[in-house]
C-alpha cells in the first residue's frame, strides 16, 4: 500500500499541517510520498524531503496550481492516484477545496478531516461540529481522506527524499485567477501556533479588539483568534475565526478574553492542552471547559496579566 | 488565465464592429450576441437545501452508539444553506437571474425546508424522496442529474452542512459536471456569462473568474440571510414543489462508507477559577509548564 501526501505550502514554504499529515499517513502505510503542488517550489520540495519518513517527493508545477486552483490541483492528482491506495490532504481551506473533487474524479467517497487512523480502512472523524465522533470504515480501493491536523504529531525531520517532477496536469481552463488579499503578519499562524490569544464580542470594537488583544499575544508569541461574534461584528479579519466554522486549533495553551464559549467555538478549540478563561460572567459556558478561569472584567483583567507577565520575565 | 471567452469576445467585437462581410457572419454575430444575451436573461439558480438538526440544539449521542438522537428534536435548513438561498434571491432581485429553483434530497419532511426557501424568494421547488441518508457522493451524482434536467446557470449551496460536517458535495459536483467551482464565498458578482467570486480562504481572501455554469458554495460571512414575511409565506403555500423520488434521476448510486459507531467526544472538566492574573501566571508557569 502506497500513500500521497499532498504538501500544505505557500510556494515559498512548507506548512507544518505536512508533517502532520504525514504523521497519519505513516500510520497506514511505510510506503508515503509526498506531492508539492505549486509554482516555483524548489525550496518546498527540498523541505518536504527532509520530512522522516518520507519516500519521494513529487513536484507539479503551474500557474493554476500556484495560485491552488482546485479544478488544477484536482486534475493533477487525480491521475497519480493509479500508483497509490490513498492520498491524504491536511484539511486546510485550500484542502477542503479540492480533496472532494479528486474523490468525485475516483468516483469514491472522500473521507473528510480524519481525527484518528483506526486501521488501514477505518478512521475516526467529528461531525456535529465535534459533538459526535463517527467511526467510519470505508470500501473504496482508493480512498481520498482530508487531516485534521491538529489531531496529530509532526513527523520529524532527518529524511533524505529525492525529488522528481510529475506532469501538473490540464489546470483550469474554466477559472481565472482575479486577485489575493491575503493579511501580512509577523505572528505566528492561528492554525499551528503554540499559544492562542482569542478575542471575543465583549471587545466591542475592532479599535479595542487591535488594542487588548494584539499586545497580549504579542508578549507571548502567540497568534491571534476571535469568536464568531468577534468576527461577525467587524472586530476581527475573518481569518481569524476559531470554531466550527471557522479554524480548529489545538495550541499548548488557548487563551479566551470575553469569549463566552458558544458550542461552534468550543469546537474549534476545545483540543488544546491547557485553556484559560477570562470573562465577567462566571456562568459563561466557557468556564465549564476552561482549566483556568479567571473572573473579570477583561480591561482590567489583561492588563494585570500583562504586567504579571512582565513580572515572570517574559 | 484573463483572456475573453470566445463568445463573449465575438459579441463585443460585433457591438464595436459589425461584421461587413456577407449575411452569414452577420448571422454568426447575431445568434453569438442572442447566445449570450440568453445566458443573462433567463438564467435558472439551482439551489440545493438540506434540512438539518437546529443549530442552536445541541446534538446528542444514541446510548446505541448507532448514531445522533434526531427524535423530536427542532430540525431547521442548514444554515449555510439558507445563506445560499439569500444570495440566489439577491440575484433575482438585481435582475440578474430569472428563476430560482430550491433542492431537496431527503425525507417528506423537507418539503418544509423547500418551503421555507420558496418563503425567502425561491421561484418552485423539487424534494428527492428519500428516507436514506445518502452520502455526499450519491448526493452529488443525484444532484448532477437535476442540473442536467434543469439547466442552470449556476448553482449556489452552502459549503457544508452541519450534521455530516463533510463539506464536500459542491466540489463533487462541480468535478461531476465538469463545471467550474468557487467554495467558500464571501461575495458573488454575476456579469454576462461569468461570475466573480471572492472566497474566503486561509491567510486572506482569493478573487477568482469562472465560466457558467459554474457552482458557488457560500460561507458564512456572504449575506445574512433574511427572516421570510408572513405574505411571503403564505405566497410560498402556493408554489409548486414537485415530489420525485431517487429513481427520477438515476437512484442512489449506494454508499461506499459504513459507519461503525458514533460516540461522544471525551469531555473535558472544568478547572479551577483563580483570583487574580498574578496567581494565573504562576500557575500557567510552574503548574501546567505552557509559558
Amino acid at each position: 500500500m502506497a500513500v500521497l501526501v499532498v504538501a500544505d505550502h505557500d510556494n515559498a514554504s512548507l506548512k507544518d499541517n505536512t508533517h502532520k499529515t504525514v504523521t497519519a499517513a505513516l500510520a497506514l502505510s511505510g510506503d508515503v510520498d509526498v506531492l508539492v503542488a505549486g509554482h516555483g517550489v524548489a525550496g518546498v520540495a527540498a523541505e518536504a524531503a527532509k520530512i522522516a519518513g518520507v519516500r519521494k517527493v513529487l513536484t507539479a508545477q503551474s500557474d493554476a496550481l500556484g495560485k491552488q486552483i482546485a479544478e488544477a490541483v484536482a486534475a493533477c492528482i487525480t491521475p497519480l492516484m493509479a500508483g497509490y491506495d490513498a492520498v491524504l490532504i491536511p484539511a486546510t481551506s485550500a484542502g477542503k477545496n479540492f480533496a472532494p473533487r479528486v474523490a468525485a474524479l475516483l468516483d469514491v467517497a472522500p473521507i473528510s478531516e480524519i481525527i484518528e487512523v483506526v486501521g488501514p480502512s477505518t478512521f475516526v472523524r467529528p461531525i456535529y461540529a465535534g459533538n459526535a465522533l463517527e467511526t467510519v470504515e470505508s470500501s473504496d480501493a482508493k480512498k481520498v481522506i482530508t487531516v485534521r491536523a491538529t489531531a496529530f504529531k509532526a513527523a520529524g525531520e532527518g529524511g533524505s527524499a529525492a525529488v522528481e517532477p510529475v506532469d501538473a496536469g490540464a489546470g483550469a481552463p474554466k477559472t481565472r485567477f482575479v486577485s489575493d488579499e491575503l493579511v501580512k503578519s509577523d505572528r505566528p499562524e492561528l492554525a499551528g501556533a503554540k499559544i492562542v490569544v482569542s478575542g471575543g464580542r465583549a471587545m466591542g470594537s475592532a479599535e479595542e479588539f487591535h488594542r487588548v488583544i494584539e499586545p497580549l499575544a504579542d508578549k507571548l508569541g502567540a497568534a491571534v483568534g476571535a469568536s464568531r461574534a468577534a468576527v461577525d461584528a467587524g472586530y476581527a479579519p475573518n481569518d481569524y475565526q476559531v470554531g466550527q466554522t471557522g479554524k480548529v486549533v489545538a495550541p499548548q495553551l488557548y487563551i479566551a478574553v470575553g469569549i463566552s464559549g458558544a458550542i461552534q467555538h468550543l469546537a474549534g478549540m476545545k483540543d488544546s492542552k491547557v485553556i484559560v478563561a477570562i470573562n465577567k460572567d462566571a456562568d459563561a459556558p466557557i468556564f465549564q471547559v476552561a482549566d483556568y478561569g479567571l473572573v473579570a472584567d477583561y480591561k482590567i483583567a489583561v492588563p494585570e496579566l500583562m504586567a504579571a507577565l512582565t513580572d515572570a520575565g517574559h | 488565465m484573463g483572456q475573453t471567452r470566445p463568445v463573449r469576445r465575438f459579441w463585443l467585437a460585433s457591438l464595436r464592429n459589425p461584421p461587413r462581410t456577407g449575411l452569414q457572419s452577420a448571422l454568426g454575430a447575431l445568434l453569438a450576441w442572442r447566445r449570450s444575451l440568453k445566458v443573462w436573461m433567463s438564467m435558472k439558480i439551482l439551489v440545493p437545501v438540506k434540512r438539518v438538526i437546529d443549530y442552536n440544539v445541541k446534538a446528542r449521542v444514541k446510548s446505541d452508539q448507532t448514531g445522533v438522537d434526531l427524535a423530536n428534536v427542532k430540525m431547521s435548513m442548514n444554515p449555510f444553506c439558507e445563506i445560499a438561498v439569500e444570495e440566489a434571491v439577491r440575484l433575482k432581485e438585481k435582475g440578474l437571474a430569472e428563476e430560482i429553483i430550491v433542492v431537496s434530497i431527503g425525507p417528506i419532511q423537507a418539503q418544509e425546508t423547500i418551503r421555507t426557501a420558496l418563503a425567502m424568494g425561491g421561484d418552485r421547488g423539487i424534494l428527492v424522496q428519500t428516507d436514506a441518508d445518502p452520502e455526499p457522493l450519491e448526493v452529488a451524482k443525484l444532484l448532477k442529474a437535476v442540473a442536467l434536467a434543469e439547466g442552470p446557470g449556476l448553482i449556489l449551496m452552502g459549503k457544508q452542512a452541519i450534521d455530516g460536517d463533510n463539506n464536500a458535495v459542491g466540489q463533487m459536483l462541480s468535478a461531476l459536471l465538469d463545471w467550474p467551482q468557487a467554495t467558500f464565498a464571501s461575495k458573488v458578482e454575476l456579469s454576462g456569462d461569468t461570475v466573480r467570486v471572492t472566497r474566503e480562504v486561509d491567510g486572506g481572501l482569493q478573487t477568482l473568474e469562472l465560466d457558467l455554469p459554474a457552482v458557488v458554495t457560500a460561507d458564512l460571512r456572504l449575506n445574512e440571510p433574511r427572516y421570510a414575511s408572513l405574505p411571503n409565506i403564505m405566497k410560498a403555500k402556493k408554489k409548486t414543489i414537485d415530489i420525485k423520488t431517487a429513481d427520477d434521476f438515476g437512484g442512489l448510486s449506494g454508499g461506499h462508507l459504513k459507519v461503525l459507531k458514533v460516540t461522544e467526544p471525551a469531555k473535558r472538566v472544568a478547572g479551577v477559577k483563580v483570583e487574580s492574573a498574578a496567581e494565573l501566571v504562576s500557575k500557567l508557569k510552574t503548574e501546567a509548564g505552557v509559558i
